[in-house]
């Protein structure tokens, strides 16, 4: 419990509302590669699900489908079954161990280009810069008195977020069914109950995430960060403030004042002037607060990495470009480890960037992610496209027929993976005189294997009758294989009992 | 405890007093959106205890504006199901029970709708697995008393076995043999060696051979003179491997001293013809089910056009 003291005193504050942060356009090159990976995220995300991808009259030609409704998952020439699900999991897992491979290579890269909640938050910015101006105007109009200037561009900025926020919901439908039957559909009214309400509610999420809550959602919603944070090490990549080189601040000459007067001994800023040499003693940030104007997230890099930086790289292009102007090498603020930083310090050079990327802990990453995806390049590339399961009926176990016999019953399912009707034999063995046959065909057409059709991507269910004389183990292993009869072949096998009484005294 | 209000020098955060091993915890506010996303939540619970039953009552809670109850949506979601399958059930009702098979889905329906009424009205006789018990017969295998074709098979189901009041019910008399002293105790045992002879359980004896005499006197009229049953009078097979109240000598000697006299309800007085007919087809998919015989009638078997006209 807290002392009571703590709950009575001055400033106490239980909720904080959210500082509203108000980033100042900036350009660099780092700017500039934020726009090539916004750019190709959002073709990515926007377009794949209109490419198509030829796949026969049995299967859809859309190239990326998760198609729930069949339990399918098409992606370009490769289809999932369910039960290949695994291969769902690799991709998960490696994207998990890709995100530490990245984490220990370049830091928090993810956060800062790629993430959605970042590319998506940039592009809600853009249009609010585009109707409102920069910081200073933005400042401005929300300080203003609400008037019709303000609604207007006030309606303006939300609906134009919203239509964002529907566009990045309607593009998400079209991964699950045949992107323009369901885009026509869509637009008709008849589509399906669930595609408009997906669509509502990721209106709602990216409208809220991106336009309202922005860093909120990296500061306090996402355990990323504290995951990444945990995950970050001597050797990780920082956007780092180099104090060394940028302290003591100056803020011009002005600032550098009270130093003249330790150094001197008088109060005079012209005696700084008269001494250049006293220059080198007063650090290059100037304290303009450029790259605190450019933060999305709305923190000053200066006071050192924290959970608020997703090291998107802005304020290094911002303070660059004052730099520029006041004649000061750039990359005061830049992308260092924490090693670097000591070393440059310490007056030493840097590790080198090959030996920092290539330290164990990144082979070990990169290790565990590409053996998984190899290992799954090489299933992929030798899976049976044709599959075979039986169930034995359990109830009867076993029926004596007239003739003496036993006979078991057997759904088998046959899987053909591939996208056209094939033609399969399914056979027995293991049992001493078993014969087969399926119920439509009868028993006088039993033999030691049956022929069935099985249509293109399906699974067809062949209920068996299996008999074999009555005298025998009351319990025997019997194999079914399947082979498919086309010039392609492929072969499963499974296998099951056949089961008798016991034998009675 | 903190005596002190104290201050965290980095973040100018107060300590809240709990620490473990040197960690300290701050007390860091929460976000304002965190207590707004909280009033939100109350104020949609406030909502749905209009809107929905919530408040208990005394016999049941509070009904809701909106008027929703599971009930409700269960009754719903049946009416929704029963008029999908509607068609089928009426296809089922107008094509004829020997030409459903060559209709992949419609079997396939019949087959799992009579495998469901199954579970509600057979299993209580002929088990979960239809493989039946002593003297309730096993509907997997291939043997029948009265035919296996899918008509005969509904037949049977309609009428039920030795139902009073039913003129087509399944009605088969045995003679109490024994207990009727149609034959003497002796001369069931001679039966009785003769037909375990009959069914390859014992070789042949003196008392078999004078059972056989006695089996042509009196047995042979309804279960053949090889004793392979006659399914016009329900007599079953005596020469095959399925005996529906066993096998055994003192079985057998029980069945002919006293005879058995096994019943079934008539289904088609208490069933609609659809489940009936599903029934029918679900039996016959247990593997037992055997060819609707070919009518004798001089119409080809090659043009089943021409016979279906001449049949109306």
């Amino acid at each position: 419990m807290a002392h009571p003291q703590d709950l009575t005193g001055d400033g106490q504050q239980f909720f904080e509302a959210r500082r509203k942060v108000f980033p100042k356009a900036v350009d660099g090159p780092f700017r500039r590669l934020k726009w090539a990976i916004m750019l190709v995220a959002l073709a990515i995300y926007y377009v794949t699900p209109w490419l198509r991808w030829n796949r026969g009259p049995y299967a859809p030609d859309q190239a990326v489908l998760v198609d729930l409704a069949h339990r399918r998952f098409y992606m370009f020439s490769i289809e999932i079954w369910p039960h290949e699900f695994y291969y769902v999991a690799g991709l998960l897992i490696m994207a998990g161990i890709g995100l530490f491979l990245v984490t220990s290579a370049v830091g928090r890269a993810w956060c800062g280009y790629a993430c959605p909640q970042t590319v998506w938050t940039d592009l809600f910015v853009h249009v609010e810069r585009a109707i409102d101006g920069d910081r200073n105007a933005q400042i401005k109009l929300q300080r203003a008195p609400w008037g019709p200037s303000k609604i207007a561009r006030r309606i303006a900025k939300h609906s134009i977020w919203l239509v964002i926020g529907a566009l990045t919901g309607g593009a998400w439908i079209f991964y699950f069914a045949d992107a323009p039957t369901l885009g026509r559909a869509f637009v008709q009214g008849s589509a399906p109950f669930v595609a408009y309400a997906t669509v509502g509610v990721l209106t709602a999420t990216t409208y809220i995430f991106g336009g309202l809550m922005r860093e909120q959602v990296c500061i306090y919603m996402c355990p990323w960060p504290r995951i990444q944070s945990a995950m970050l090490d001597e050797k990780s990549l920082t956007v780092t403030y180099k104090a060394w080189r940028g302290e003591p601040r100056s803020h011009g000459l002005k600032r550098a004042e009270p130093l003249a007067q330790v150094v001197l001994g008088t109060p005079s800023l012209v005696a700084l002037i008269e001494q250049p040499e006293l220059a080198s003693r007063i650090g290059d940030c100037i304290d303009c607060n450029a790259c605190v104007a450019v933060c999305p997230t709305g923190i000053d890099i200066r006071e050192g990495s924290q959970i608020g930086c997703i090291t998107c790289g802005l304020c290094i292009d911002a303070c660059d470009g004052i730099m520029a102007k006041i004649g000061r090498p750039s990359r005061l603020i830049g992308y260092t480890t924490d090693l670097d930083a000591r070393l440059a310090q310490a007056g030493e050079a840097p590790v080198p960037a090959l030996k920092r990327l290539f330290r164990p802990r990144t082979l070990l990453y990169f290790g565990a992610w590409a053996g998984i995806g190899l290992a799954m390049l090489f299933a992929l590339g030798n899976r049976e496209r044709i599959g075979i399961g039986v169930l034995q009926t359990r109830n009867p176990q076993w029926v004596r027929l007239s003739d003496g016999s036993i006979r078991n019953g057997y759904t088998v399912k046959v899987r053909n993976m591939e996208e056209r009707p094939r033609s399969v034999e399914i056979a027995i063995s293991g049992v001493p005189g078993a014969v087969l046959w399926t119920e439509e065909a009868g028993r006088n057409q039993a033999a030691r294997s049956v022929r069935v059709n099985v249509a293109p991507d399906q699974v067809a269910q062949v209920p068996l009758f299996v008999s074999a004389p009555g005298a025998g183990p009351t319990r025997a292993d019997l194999a079914f294989t399947v082979r498919a009869l086309d010039k392609e072949g492929g072969s499963a096998r499974d296998t099951s009992f056949f089961e008798r009484p016991e034998p009675t005294p | 405890m903190a005596d002190e209000k104290r201050i965290d020098e980095p973040t100018g955060t107060s300590f809240v007093g709990h620490e473990w091993d040197g960690i300290e915890e701050l007390d860091t506010p929460m976000p304002r959106w965190w207590l707004y996303t909280f009033y939100a939540c109350i104020a949609f619970a406030a909502v749905m205890v209009v809107l929905y039953p919530a408040i208990p009552m005394l016999h049941s809670a509070s009904t809701g504006v909106l008027g929703w109850s599971s009930h409700g949506d269960l009754a719903k979601e049946m009416a929704a199901d029963h008029a999908r399958r509607a068609p089928v059930m009426h296809a089922l009702e107008q094509t004829p029970i020997e030409q459903i098979p060559s209709d992949p889905k419609l079997l396939r329906a019949a087959q799992e709708g009579g495998h469901s009424a199954f579970k509600v009205y057979c299993t209580q006789c002929h088990g979960a697995g239809a493989a039946g018990a002593k003297g309730y017969p096993n509907l997997n295998d291939d043997d029948w008393l009265w035919g296996g074709d899918l008509k005969t098979i509904q037949q049977t189901l309609l009428h039920g076995v030795r139902q009073p009041g039913d003129d087509e019910t399944r009605m088969s008399q045995m003679p109490a043999f024994g207990r009727d002293g149609i034959l003497k105790p002796a001369e069931v045992q001679d039966v009785v060696s003769y037909v375990r002879f009959l069914s390859k359980q014992e070789g042949v004896t003196a008392s078999s051979r004078r059972g056989a005499a006695v089996f042509t006197a009196n047995c042979a009229v309804c279960h053949g003179d090889a004793g392979k049953g006659n399914r016009a009078v329900g007599a079953p097979n005596l020469t095959d491997g399925i005996w529906l109240y066993g096998g055994d000598r003192d079985t057998i000697t029980e069945t002919v001293t006293n005879a058995r006299y096994g019943i079934m309800p008539a289904w088609g007085a208490r069933l609609d013809p659809v489940t009936v007919k599903m029934l029918a087809i679900y039996v016959h998919s247990l593997g037992g089910g055997e060819k609707t015989p070919v009518d004798p009638v001089p119409a080809p078997a090659e043009s089943p056009v021409p016979a279906a006209v001449a049949a109306r």
